[in-house]
């Protein structure tokens, strides 16, 4: 069986500057948001259960044949890729449509994970829109998975109650920050990863927009930054403030 | 625009919805249409709020199987004639947005936290790059998906001309089997709800220390809430204290931030508190550029003085 876990480039949020409110994102480095780090992490805990491969699945620009190598020495076997410059900031739509097509071709695919939303947009929407388009039964904010044979059994975080589930695969699952805690992987396997197997595909990115940005600023915040010496000083400034 | 349509799972956020539906049915001439499933009363509320409510009473369809519901609600966009849907941005409502705008082929939003309608266009605000920066954006698409946060919009009012109408669907589950639902075992703290939040961060070492800051809290008539890493990987608190962008967005009086670098996923959960204290040992932490009052001191130490001089 192959497992595969979809994964976005992202730039580094921390390295992201603001200049007139504008994001400063030239030389910020490339990595993968941390809740797809834990989609990879259960897929290797997946593979490892059940004895097997792991592909990720990614779509960005061409920086993305060397982010890659994070998840490859991570624990995924193999990549599937599809690469080019004009793929940043693509909408979840096209994401969407490239992944499925990339996933369709993989032979016998028992689970696909994502993380419950990007780094940086956290839009949510491009597992489900996968799902869709390969015609799959989803599972979305999973918590738990454990895999019998062909079934799944997994639990759905809500925000007041959580759902014991059962389910057949093939399936999508989308996955919560505290399914586990990513592994941090070893020197050697940092060393291998530039030598596992990727395969670059050639798919037709043009597709129709759906969405317009009209702006993107950051927020006006203007903080009083007063430094005091000492908790009673504090305790003072903000009990003249009214705040406590 | 030809119809506009509203669903939630839940009665509250439904209510929310209807009030965002309300301003873009009447910018474009148009009414309301809500849909609810397997809830009776929820269909009533809407009704009473002025909507053309549609209700599907059917035990086969689950809102487990997301699927199924998607389903459904594409069948509903099609007997209506609706070519724009509001769902909340809570966790079916996401889930379900992504599936609902694929069937429908819809360009989609989620997480939008304030709109602005006007000659029939609808510019939806929403946090992008982690909450590094807020975009206003638009879905072009002749079909359109908007998932509104909670809380982003008040109830609907009481309005005339609402009605209740049986809506038939032809349910296709996709297997998926609901075994158990369970309470959750945290506590049910809203931290959004709080004046006061004391919010712990990485910087505070010890969980021998949450005693004192929850005591701290207490005294100031707040909560405590915590950074992400704090309940998802130390696990000192339940998901339901996280400030952030993937946990809750507050907009308390007064933060009292304790030892948090200040991550912008972090940031965009407090940045509308109306005051922020920060105390840190780490004189360069960003947390301490947007703060409004720093202290920077080793939080061990400074806690039991905190507790005395709030006394």
């Amino acid at each position: 069986m192959n497992i595969v876990v979809a994964m976005k480039q992202i730039p580094d949020l921390q390295q992201i500057r603001i200049r007139n409110r504008k994001p400063i994102l030239d030389d910020v480095a490339l990595t993968f948001g941390n809740i797809d780090k834990n989609a990879l992490e259960a897929g290797v805990q997946l593979k490892e259960a059940t004895d097997s491969n792991l592909i990720v699945v990614s779509v960005g620009n061409e920086a993305l044949e060397d982010t890659i190598k994070e998840a490859l020495a991570a624990g995924a076997d193999e990549a599937y890729l599809v690469l080019d410059d004009d793929l940043d900031n693509i909408e979840s739509s096209a994401s969407a449509r490239l992944i499925a097509k990339a996933i369709s071709e993989i032979d016998d695919v028992g689970i696909i994970l994502f993380g419950e939303g990007s780094g940086d947009n956290y839009s949510g929407q491009v597992g489900s829109r996968v799902a869709a388009l390969l015609g799959l039964p989803q599972i979305g904010y999973v918590q738990y998975i454990n895999l019998n044979g062909n079934k799944a059994t997994l639990i759905r975080s809500l925000e007041d109650c959580e759902e014991v589930l059962e389910a057949e695969l093939p399936i999508v699952v989308s996955v919560m920050a505290d399914i586990n805690e990513p592994r941090i992987p070893s020197v050697t396997q940092i060393l291998k990863a530039g030598k596992k197997p990727k395969e670059i595909l050639e798919l037709d990115i043009a597709g129709d927009s759906m969405l317009e940005t009209i702006s993107n600023l950051a927020p006006e915040m203007q903080r009083k930054q007063i430094q005091v010496k000492t908790v009673d000083e504090l305790v003072q400034v903000i009990k003249a403030e009214g705040l406590i | 625009m030809a119809g506009i349509l509203i669903y939630s799972d839940k009665n509250q956020l439904a209510l929310e919805i209807l009030t965002a539906g309300k301003l873009i049915a009447n910018d474009n001439g148009l009414k309301i249409k809500a849909v609810s499933i397997n809830n009776d009363e929820q269909a009533e509320k809407l009704a009473a709020k002025g909507a053309e409510t549609y209700k599907i009473m059917n035990p086969e369809l689950s809102l487990s199987d997301t699927a199924a519901m998607a389903s459904a609600l594409l069948q509903v966009t099609q007997k209506l004639d609706v070519d724009t849907v509001l769902l909340s941005s809570n966790r079916r409502g996401k889930e379900l947005a992504g599936r609902l705008a694929q069937l429908i082929n819809a360009g989609c939003l989620t997480d939008v936290k304030s709109l602005k309608t006007e000659n029939g266009s609808i510019e939806c605000v929403r946090n992008v790059l982690g909450g590094a920066t807020v975009a206003v954006q638009q879905v072009i698409s002749d079909k359109k998906v908007i998932a509104i946060s909670p809380k982003a919009f008040k109830e609907a009012e009481n309005e005339v001309g609402g009605s209740i109408n049986e809506c038939e669907v032809d349910i296709q589950t996709s297997g998926i089997k609901l075994i158990e639902t369970r309470d959750k075992t945290g506590d049910s703290v809203d931290i959004e709800a709080a004046e006061i939040l004391v919010v712990v961060g990485q910087g505070v070492e010890s969980q021998e220390d949450l005693p004192v800051i929850m005591e701290i809290a207490k005294k100031l008539g707040g909560e405590v809430a915590c950074s992400k890493p704090v309940a998802t990987d130390k696990k000192w608190f339940g998901e339901e204290r996280i400030v952030g962008l993937s946990g809750k967005i507050c907009k308390p009086e007064l933060a009292v931030i304790l030892g948090v670098s200040g991550q912008v996923q972090f940031i965009v959960g407090i940045r509308d508190a109306k005051a922020i204290v920060s105390i840190n040992n780490d004189e360069k932490a960003y947390m301490n550029q947007i703060a409004d009052y720093v202290l920077v001191a080793d939080l061990k130490g400074i806690l039991p003085e905190l507790m005395k001089a709030i006394g």
